[in-house]
């Protein structure tokens, strides 16, 4: 009935990872599912944005969840201990085999897109990525961008992206979308880290750790493919096409 | 709540596989006496259904419900300052009590209310001097005597017109009308604001709630339903997206911002999960008739509360705790925002509200027995008795058993709606009606 996306593993890097994160596995795995249930939110928010009219009592209860993710995060000191790792590791378990969603956003920020991203994780565009990872920390929420600028800056930037969307929401116009998303420096409109996480983190992560539902049986790829429809048109409106 | 029968199965009948998204009926609402039914649907229409007679012919048919009229009320519209389209979609329907031969109803989408106007028509005159029978003027040399024009029975005509049309007074999406026991005002309330109307004044009204914070970045509540006090005209109550019900008196304060009581239960502290507050939303608030009790429904349970009794409901009903484990993966499908409905019985005695897989449940106050009813085609047949489903948790699993997973999601029983005083209930399953009645247990207790 709820349709899950594959798991992926990181084959070339498992072996270096996996026995310095074996201890702190749970940790980290709640903070990525809570990580996930935040992109998933956020994703909810904006996709709002783009339909007739928002309700606003669904967006009210949505950015109430995003706020109490983030104050969460804000006071855990324990997950920011594994956050260097955490942030590597994230991108990398979230990532889309779609050149197009990937490209639009890098495209943006000036970055190189990694080749060979859909199939299989060779050392190469791991090592293409980590660059391109660091680059986009600023705007990464779960990133080092979270020591860089401290909790009090991110939770600033935080308040003031829900705010944006409640004034969009006071006046709607379609114009304001492209005010919300000129600013490419808040990290709430990383849309590689929303859509990405979307895709591959809110299918499979936040369900199981946050309720202790049974593990996920593989989706067939037509879902994937109708949400990657839903996405390309998310990704045609930010970059006016 | 045993004997429950399908009387009658009234739909706009549909062969497609998948319901037209304007044929969704978004609200069901019995009059005063119970003598009308009338429901709204998503393309703006309104339908109203009266119960036939009892006839002496057959004594064991106690009066089915009949196609009354049908009439559009809302037609879509188009806001130029917002660039947003505005839905016809009837979100409410309200009747009037009746006070002369004409029917009146309130219906509402998300911005505008209108009065209408039910009027009967079975006689017509005949015999004019100047006119024929098909109107046309009559050659006056033909005209040798003068007669007295004479009303002759005709077929029955309903016509329906709109009396009023409460435009403008809301910036937001009109979530609840409710009409005073004074029968001269109404109030409407959307997300932030609530204004009271009066029944013959289109061109102002009165805001009496606004919880519109001066920054809109600081808001994080919504008003979600509202209701006047049956008895009361002066006490009305408002519930909100965080869970709380505040019950104000307008002769306090002509902006009744500070309730005279707040309703809040205090939260569990071993269920808490980000989706807490989302669960805890009410959708619905109806006073009991007897207007000492109020009925709220939120995600998971519908609760009872007492006017004198602030601090906690005084029952607490599960309607599908099985649900609290998939809480994220409803978020994640939206299901989690779907507001129910629910409702009392003509004694109080009964509650009902829906869920999904197109069951509905109803709690007994009394004995405590619960039970869970399927509004389908397929499961039961015409004046067969409903028999009551079970949804199995894991574990022992009867025959008839549904389990968790293989629960319709797309099928929710959103709006029901129960006679003022027999048993008898109007739900409403995406775009059909069905109307059962207790064959057992006529009467209320």
């Amino acid at each position: 009935m709820f349709a899950r996306g594959l798991k992926r593993k990181c084959v070339g890097h498992e072996e270096d990872v996996e026995g310095a994160l074996a201890g702190l596995k749970t940790v980290s795995s709640y903070s990525l599912q809570r990580q996930s249930l935040l992109d998933m939110s956020l994703v909810k928010l904006q996709l709002c944005h783009m339909l007739v009219e928002p309700n606003l009592c669904r967006s009210v209860l949505i950015a109430n969840t995003v706020r109490q993710i983030q104050e969460e995060m804000t006071q855990d000191g324990t997950w920011r201990a594994v956050a260097p790792q955490a942030a590597e590791r994230a991108p990398l378990d979230r990532l889309v085999s779609t050149e197009i969603l990937c490209r639009a956003a890098w495209g943006q920020e000036g970055a190189h897109p990694a080749p060979g991203l859909g199939d299989g994780h060779t050392q190469g565009p791991v090592s293409d990525l980590c660059p391109v990872t660091s680059a986009q920390a600023p705007r990464h929420p779960q990133s080092s961008a979270w020591e860089m600028d401290g909790p009090r800056e991110n939770r600033g930037s935080f308040h003031k992206s829900l705010d944006q969307i409640f004034e969009t929401l006071e006046t709607k116009n379609p114009s304001c979308m492209e005010e919300l998303f000129s600013d490419v420096d808040s990290p709430y409109y990383d849309l590689d880290t929303v859509l990405t996480g979307m895709m591959g983190g809110a299918r499979s992560g936040p369900c199981e750790g946050l309720e202790g539902l049974a593990p996920a049986t593989p989706a067939p790829s037509s879902s994937c493919k109708s949400d990657l429809g839903e996405l390309d048109h998310v990704v045609e409106i930010l970059v006016e096409t | 709540m045993d004997g429950y029968v399908q009387r009658v199965l009234t739909a706009t009948p549909s062969r497609l596989a998948v319901p037209l998204p304007a044929d969704i009926i978004s609200t069901v609402e019995f009059n005063h006496t119970g003598e009308l039914l009338a429901t709204g649907d998503k393309g703006g229409r309104v339908v109203i259904f009266q119960r036939e007679p009892e006839s002496k012919n057959a004594p064991h048919s106690q009066g089915e419900y009949d196609v009354y009229s049908t009439f559009q009320s809302h037609e879509p519209e188009f806001d130029y300052l917002k660039s947003l389209e505005i839905e016809e979609k009837i979100n409410k329907i309200k009747w009037l009590p009746q006070q002369n031969a004409a029917h009146s109803l309130l219906s509402t989408n998300d911005k505008t209310i209108k009065l209408w106007k039910i009027t009967e028509r079975d006689k017509r005159p005949e015999g004019y001097n100047l006119k024929d029978e098909e109107g046309k003027l009559k050659d006056l040399s033909t005209v040798t005597s003068l007669q007295v024009p004479v009303l002759k029975p005709m077929d029955l005509m309903v016509e329906v017109s709109p009396r009023r049309i409460f435009a403008n007074g809301h910036t937001y999406h009109i979530n609840s009308i409710s009409v005073n026991s004074d029968c001269e005002t109404y109030m409407s309330a959307d997300d932030l604001r609530i204004n009271l109307w009066h029944l013959a004044i289109t061109d102002r009204s009165f805001n009496i709630v606004d919880i519109k914070p001066a920054n809109m970045e600081d808001l994080t509540e919504v008003i979600t339903a509202s209701e006047f006090h049956p008895h009361h005209c002066n006490l009305f109550v408002y519930s909100s997206s965080k869970g709380s019900l505040r019950l104000c008196d307008m002769r306090a304060a002509a902006l009744c911002d500070k309730h005279s009581k707040l309703f809040e239960e205090p939260e569990d502290p071993s269920n808490r999960s980000f989706f807490s507050e989302i669960i805890s939303s009410v959708s619905d608030v109806k006073f009991s008739h007897s207007g000492r009790y109020m009925l709220t429904r939120d995600y998971l349970t519908v609760k009872v509360w007492d006017l004198n009794m602030e601090a906690r409901p005084i029952e607490t009903y599960q309607v599908h705790d099985y649900l609290r484990s998939k809480l994220c993966s409803l978020y994640e499908n939206d299901c989690i925002f779907d507001k129910f409905e629910c409702a009392w019985n003509g004694s109080d005695s009964v509650i009902m509200t829906g869920a999904y897989n197109n069951f509905f449940r109803m709690f007994d106050r009394n004995t405590k027995r619960d039970v869970t009813l399927e509004a389908s085609r397929e499961s039961s047949k015409p004046r067969a008795v409903l028999k009551p489903r079970r949804v199995c948790v894991g574990g022992k699993r009867r025959r008839d058993d549904i389990s968790v997973d293989s629960l319709d999601f797309t099928k929710k029983i959103l709006h029901t709606a129960w006679h003022p005083a027999e048993n008898i209930i109007a739900i409403a399953a995406t775009n059909n009606l069905y109307i059962f009645q207790d064959k057992v247990n006529s009467d209320m207790h």
